[in-house]
C-alpha cells in the first residue's frame, strides 16, 4: 500500500521499451518505404532553395546589398530603417558573416513563402468549416507547445540530414501563427459587411477574394510577421541537422565555448530579425493606413 | 390599383436547435416568452401575412427585437423561414436554387444597412460599383453608372475617398448609391437612417422621397421611429414580438389603432403634421358647400389649419393635382380628429 502511494504505478520497463521500440520500428519502416518518395516531392523546393542561396552568395555583394536596400525601402518607406539596415549589413560583411547571412536569408525567405502558401489556404479552410477548425486547433496547439528539438527527430528519421529536413522543421515550427491569424482575421470580418456581399449576390469565391481576405489582410500580416520571427528563431536549431547559415557558427561556438563567435553570429541574427520585423510591420501598417484616409 | 410585388404568406421563423418541433408549439398558441423559457427557442416571426404593392414604400415598424430585421431578410432570403412563403413577381423565392437566388439578388433587389456595411478597403467609387463587379459588368460601364448615382446622392468629388474618411450621413449616401447603382426594382432598407443624427436623418429621408418620386421602386423600409414611418410610408406594418399587430395607411394607424401597443406608439404624435387631407376626406355627394375652402389632397393638416382658423370656412373641398374636386371634409370632423 505504501509503495503504491509513493511510487506512481508505472508500466514495467520491459513494456515501455517494447512500446517505444515498436513505435520507432514502425516509423522507421514507414520512412524506409516512403522516405524517397517524400524526398522527391520536395525536390523542386530544394532546387529553388539552392538556386536562391547560390544567387545571393555568388552575385557581387554590392548588387545584392543594393537589392536588399531597395526591397527594404519600398517595403517600409522609411529612410531610417533603410540606413540602419545598410549599417547592419556592412558590419555583418566586415565581420566575415556575409555568406552565412545569405544562407540564412535564403532559407528564411523560402520558409516564409512556403508558410504563406500553405498557411493561408489552411487558415481559410478553418474559417469556412467548423469541422476543419475543430480538427486543426489541437494540432496547432501541439505544434506550438512541442519543444522545437522534438520536430527534428521524425524529420531526420524520414529524410536524413540536410537542407530539406531543416526547411521542413522550420516550416512546421513557424507556420502556426499564420494559420491561426488567417482564420481569426476571416472570422472577425464584420457580419453586416458579409451580409451585404450576400445581399448583392456574391458567390463564395467573390466573397472570399473581394471581402474576406482583403478585410483580414492586416491580421494575416501580423501572422506573417510572427511566422518570420519564429523561422529565424528556429534557424539555429535547424543548423543541428545541417542547415547552413548563421546557426552553424553559433552551434560551434556553444560546443567549443567561443563566446565572441557566438555573440557576433547571434547579433547578426538579431539584426536580421529587426530588419524583417520593421519592414513587414510598416508594410502591414501601410495597407491599413490607406483605409483610414484618402488615397495618396 | 397597382400590382402586388412582394407577397409574404403565413411566414414563421423560429431560431433554435429544433425549429420544426417548436413550430408546432407556436401554432398551438405558445407565445414568445413561454417559447424561450420552456423550449429554449426564439420566436422570430409568427404568421406574417403582408402584400407589398409595386412602386410603393412599405414601412415595417416595431421596437428593437420585434423581428423587423428578420422579416426584411426573408425577402431576399438572407434568412430561411421555418414555414410559409415569399413570392416576388409571382416567383417563389424559397424555391430558387443557389444560382437563381444569386441572380435574383443581383438584379431584382438591393439592400441598405443600418451600419452602412461598406468595404473599408475600397473607395467610394469602388464601393458603389460593388454590385456591378459582382455581376461582372465591364469596368467602363460600371464606372459610368456608379458615378451617375454618386452624383445623384450628392457625393461628387468624394469618389476617391475611403469610407472612414466620411461622416455617417455621407457613408450612408454611399450605401444608398451602391444600392441604386444595382438598379433593382426592390430596395430593402433595414433601419437605414437610424444611426444618423436627427438633422442628417431628415436630409436622407428627403433624398429618399425625392428619388422615389422619380424612380418608383418598391421600397421596404424598416424603422423603430414612428415619425419616420409616418413621413416615409405609403403603408405601415407594425410588429410586436414577431407578430404583426396592424397594417394600413398612416392615417388609419393613427386614427384607429387596434392594439394597446399601437396606441402607445401613436399617442404623442402631432396629428396635424402627419395626416394629409386625402387621408380624412369623405366622398363628395352634394354636401352643403357654402363658404368652402379648397385644399390640395397631399397637404398635411398643419399646412391649412391656420387658414381654417382665420377664414372660418364651413367646409373643405379636397382637390387633386389636376385640380379636380375629389373629396369633402367638414370642419366638425377636422376638429374631432385634432382633439383626440
Ligand atoms: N440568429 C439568431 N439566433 C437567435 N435569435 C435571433 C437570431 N436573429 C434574431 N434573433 C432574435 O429574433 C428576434 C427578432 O430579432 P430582429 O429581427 O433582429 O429584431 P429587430 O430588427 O426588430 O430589432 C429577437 O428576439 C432576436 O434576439
Ligand atoms: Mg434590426
Amino acid at each position: 500500500m505504501e509503495d503504491f502511494l509513493s511510487e506512481f504505478p508505472e508500466l514495467s520497463r520491459e513494456t515501455l521499451r517494447f512500446i517505444k521500440k515498436g513505435f520507432d520500428a514502425s516509423y522507421r519502416a514507414f520512412s524506409r518505404e516512403y522516405g524517397d518518395a517524400i524526398e522527391a516531392v520536395f525536390d523542386p523546393v530544394l532546387y529553388f532553395l539552392v538556386w536562391f542561396e547560390k544567387l545571393l552568395q555568388n552575385s557581387p555583394w554590392p548588387i545584392v546589398l543594393i537589392c536588399f536596400l531597395a526591397v527594404i525601402y519600398f517595403g517600409s518607406r522609411k529612410i531610417s530603417v533603410t540606413i540602419g539596415s545598410l549599417f547592419a549589413f556592412l558590419l555583418i560583411g566586415i565581420f566575415g558573416m556575409w555568406e552565412d547571412t545569405m544562407s540564412t536569408v535564403s532559407i528564411i525567405g523560402v520558409c516564409t513563402m512556403l508558410s504563406i502558401g500553405i498557411g493561408i489556404p489552411v487558415g481559410v479552410l478553418m474559417a469556412k468549416s467548423e469541422r476543419a477548425q475543430r480538427i486543426c486547433t489541437p494540432i496547432l496547439d501541439v505544434m506550438q507547445t512541442m519543444p522545437s528539438f522534438v520536430y527534428l527527430i521524425p524529420v531526420v528519421m524520414l529524410l536524413g540530414i540536410g537542407k530539406i529536413p531543416g526547411l521542413l522543421a522550420v516550416v512546421i515550427y513557424a507556420i502556426p501563427p499564420i494559420i491561426r491569424l488567417t482564420n481569426l482575421g476571416i472570422r472577425e470580418v464584420d457580419r453586416e459587411v458579409l451580409e451585404a456581399a450576400d445581399a448583392f449576390g456574391a458567390n463564395p469565391r467573390q466573397k472570399l477574394f473581394q471581402v474576406q481576405l482583403p478585410l483580414a489582410l492586416p491580421t494575416i500580416f501580423a501572422g506573417i510577421n510572427q511566422t518570420i520571427m519564429m523561422a529565424l528563431a528556429m534557424v539555429v536549431i535547424a543548423s543541428m541537422i545541417g542547415v547552413k547559415g548563421l546557426g552553424q557558427p553559433v552551434l560551434k561556438a556553444i560546443t567549443n565555448q567561443y563566446f565572441a563567435m557566438g555573440l557576433f553570429n547571434g547579433l547578426a541574427i538579431v539584426a536580421l530579425a529587426i530588419i524583417f520585423d520593421r519592414v513587414s510591420q510598416s508594410f502591414g501598417h501601410r495597407i491599413q493606413q490607406h483605409r483610414s484616409g484618402s488615397r495618396e | 390599383m397597382s400590382e402586388i410585388k412582394i407577397q409574404i404568406k403565413n411566414l414563421y421563423k423560429i431560431f433554435g436547435k429544433n425549429p420544426e418541433s417548436a413550430l408546432e408549439q407556436v401554432k398551438d398558441g405558445v407565445n414568445k416568452d413561454e417559447l424561450l423559457e420552456k423550449h429554449n427557442h426564439v420566436l422570430g416571426l409568427k404568421d406574417i401575412n403582408l402584400d407589398i404593392k409595386e412602386k410603393s414604400i412599405q414601412v415595417v415598424m416595431g421596437l428593437s427585437g420585434s423581428g423587423k430585421s428578420t422579416l426584411i431578410r426573408h425577402i431576399n432570403r438572407l434568412i430561411e423561414p421555418t414555414d410559409g412563403s415569399v413570392v416576388v413577381d409571382g416567383e417563389d423565392v424559397l424555391k430558387m436554387n443557389d444560382e437563381n437566388l444569386r441572380n435574383f439578388r443581383r438584379t431584382k433587389t438591393a439592400m441598405v444597412f443600418q451600419r452602412f456595411a461598406l468595404l473599408p478597403h475600397k473607395t467610394v467609387l469602388e464601393n458603389t460599383m460593388f454590385g456591378l463587379h459582382i455581376q461582372n459588368i465591364d469596368e467602363k460601364d460600371a464606372n459610368t453608372r456608379a458615378r451617375r448615382w454618386i452624383d445623384r446622392v450628392g457625393l461628387s468629388g468624394y469618389e476617391e475617398k475611403y469610407p472612414q474618411h466620411l461622416s455617417g450621413g455621407m457613408q450612408q449616401r454611399v450605401g444608398l448609391a451602391r444600392a441604386l447603382t444595382n438598379d433593382g426594382e426592390i430596395l430593402l432598407m433595414d433601419e437605414a437612417f437610424s444611426a444618423l443624427d436627427p438633422l442628417i436623418r431628415k436630409d436622407m429621408q428627403d433624398i429618399l422621397l425625392e428619388l422615389q418620386d422619380e424612380l418608383h421602386k418598391t421600397v421596404v423600409f424598416i424603422t423603430h421611429d414612428l415619425d419616420e414611418a409616418l413621413k416615409i410610408g405609403d403603408r405601415i406594418a407594425i410588429l410586436k414580438d414577431g407578430i404583426m399587430d396592424q397594417e394600413g395607411i398612416p392615417a388609419d394607424i393613427l386614427l384607429s389603432p387596434k392594439t394597446q401597443y399601437v396606441k402607445d406608439f401613436v399617442e404623442d404624435v402631432n396629428r396635424a403634421r402627419v395626416i394629409k387631407a386625402k387621408h380624412i376626406m369623405s366622398k363628395l355627394n352634394g354636401q352643403d358647400r357654402d363658404n368652402a375652402m379648397f385644399v390640395d389632397q397631399d397637404d398635411f393638416i398643419d399646412r391649412f389649419i391656420d387658414k381654417v382658423i382665420s377664414d372660418k370656412p364651413n367646409c373643405l373641398i379636397i382637390k387633386n393635382k389636376n385640380n379636380d374636386e375629389i373629396g369633402y371634409l367638414s370642419t366638425k370632423r377636422l376638429s374631432e380628429i385634432l382633439k383626440r
